[in-house]
């Protein structure tokens, strides 16, 4: 049978070394190499997988019925490609270089068939065309890689922050703190009140404070979290105290009509501190000539 | 039925622990044998612990509040203790915050708590 990219076959199998630094080469030029992000021996590993899954995809298909890529012989050039463009998303490649970066491969390639084929323009015109379409459908399934592995980034990364964001730090023996930062929707809530209630059977807390000075808005709703897990903690046999309460976050309070009941508020977690020090039975003394 | 929920009495306080089985026969009788011991025994303070409940309903939500109630009438301060997160978060989510009771980490907090009032 004949392959109907038999020249570039041919091409990819003598002249691999040169193909792969014209290849680089023409991203340099594209301004896509990254030598930032990537040494040159990373590129050339990188590079050389490709070329080589390529070889092997093209030799064993039929192209004849234009490209397919999620055939099996292309599996191999599929891994490298998904593998490759994981490392260079990771990294902080953007999109359109990414793209860049593998059609950077036509040039080299287009170059070497013009010399070989000069005698025969038909097929030249016919192998270019069809070399086209398989790189083509490399930078498609590439882009389409490349977009599946940035929204797995920014799963991660808003779990990290969900995370992050509702942190249980000890401030002393049996006192807690977890100060609340941003917005406080239902999700979030749920997600505070959870770490908090399991820190308190952690660290057998007897007070918790919730500070609030980092969160933006205070509605009803917002204040219905804090009091239910205010309500949650007593549950448990600690006490919560919710500190951070500005003047205006006050009068909005009031405004609303929110009714903190028995729930223990202080303006300034230093306030909190200084109360959830004498529940848990310590006092904080001045030093008289204290160094350092 | 009395080995379900057996009912010590320590310097004056009455202890229960609640074991997760409990039925809720059980818990209605365990309420009947409290206020009866509370009168006989001439406590002061209640503990009941409900650290191994790993579900509660709005029955038994209900049930626990009515102890305590109960045991303000007879002049015996109520602590449930031992409760576990997921518990506390649905109670909350059942609009049950079991107001008339106190609340302690362990049964030694609340025995603290109660010592320190002067009731153990």
């Amino acid at each position: 049978m004949k392959n109907a990219l038999q020249t570039v076959l041919a091409l990819l199998g003598e002249d691999y070394d040169s193909i792969l630094q014209a290849w680089l080469e023409t991203q340099k030029a594209e301004g896509v190499r990254r030598p930032d992000l990537f040494s040159d021996r990373e590129s050339r590993r990188q590079l050389g997988d490709i070329l080589r899954g390529l070889g092997e995809g093209i030799s064993r298909s039929d192209l004849s019925e234009g490209i397919a890529l999620d055939a099996d012989s292309w599996t191999d050039l599929r891994a490298t490609l998904d593998e490759v463009t994981q490392e260079r998303v990771e990294r902080g490649v953007s999109p359109s270089e990414m793209a860049t970066f593998i059609l950077a491969m036509k040039q080299p390639v287009f170059a070497r068939l013009r010399e070989r084929l000069a005698a025969d323009p038909t097929r030249l015109i016919e192998e270019i065309t069809q070399f086209s379409r398989v790189v083509d459908a490399l930078a498609m399934h590439t882009n389409e890689h490349f977009i599946e592995a940035r929204d797995q980034v920014i799963e991660r990364q808003r779990a990290e922050m969900m995370e992050l964001s509702t942190p249980v730090v000890q401030l002393w023996d049996r006192v807690l703190t977890i100060p609340l930062i941003g917005t406080l929707d239902s999700m979030r809530a749920q997600e505070v009140m959870e770490n908090l209630l399991n820190a308190i059977v952690e660290h057998s807390a007897e007070v918790v404070i919730v500070d609030i000075t980092g969160v933006r808005v205070v509605d009803t709703q917002v204040a219905q979290h804090l009091l239910r897990t205010a309500a949650a903690v007593r549950l448990m046999g600690a006490e919560a105290i919710i500190s951070g309460i500005s003047p205006k976050i006050a009068q909005t309070m009031v405004e609303l009509g929110v009714d903190v009941g028995e729930v223990t508020t202080r303006p300034t977690i230093r306030a909190a501190l200084a109360h959830a020090f004498r529940r848990v039975g310590f006092s904080i003394e001045k030093v008289e000539n204290a160094r350092g | 039925m009395a080995d379900t929920a057996s009912v010590y009495l320590v310097e004056h306080v009455l202890l229960v622990a609640i074991p997760d089985n409990i039925t809720d026969t059980e818990i209605m009788s365990l309420q009947e044998e409290l206020s009866t011991r509370i009168v006989s025994d001439g406590a002061r303070g209640v503990v009941i612990d409900i650290a191994a409940l790993e579900i509660v309903d709005t029955f038994v939500g209900r049930v626990l509040a009515q102890l305590s109630s109960m045991a303000r009438l007879l002049a015996a301060e109520t602590f449930v203790v031992g409760m576990r997160p997921a518990v506390a978060m649905t109670l909350v989510e059942l609009g049950m915050d079991l107001h008339g009771s106190r609340t302690a980490l362990t049964l030694s907090h609340a025995l603290r708590a109660l010592r320190s009032e002067g009731l153990a």
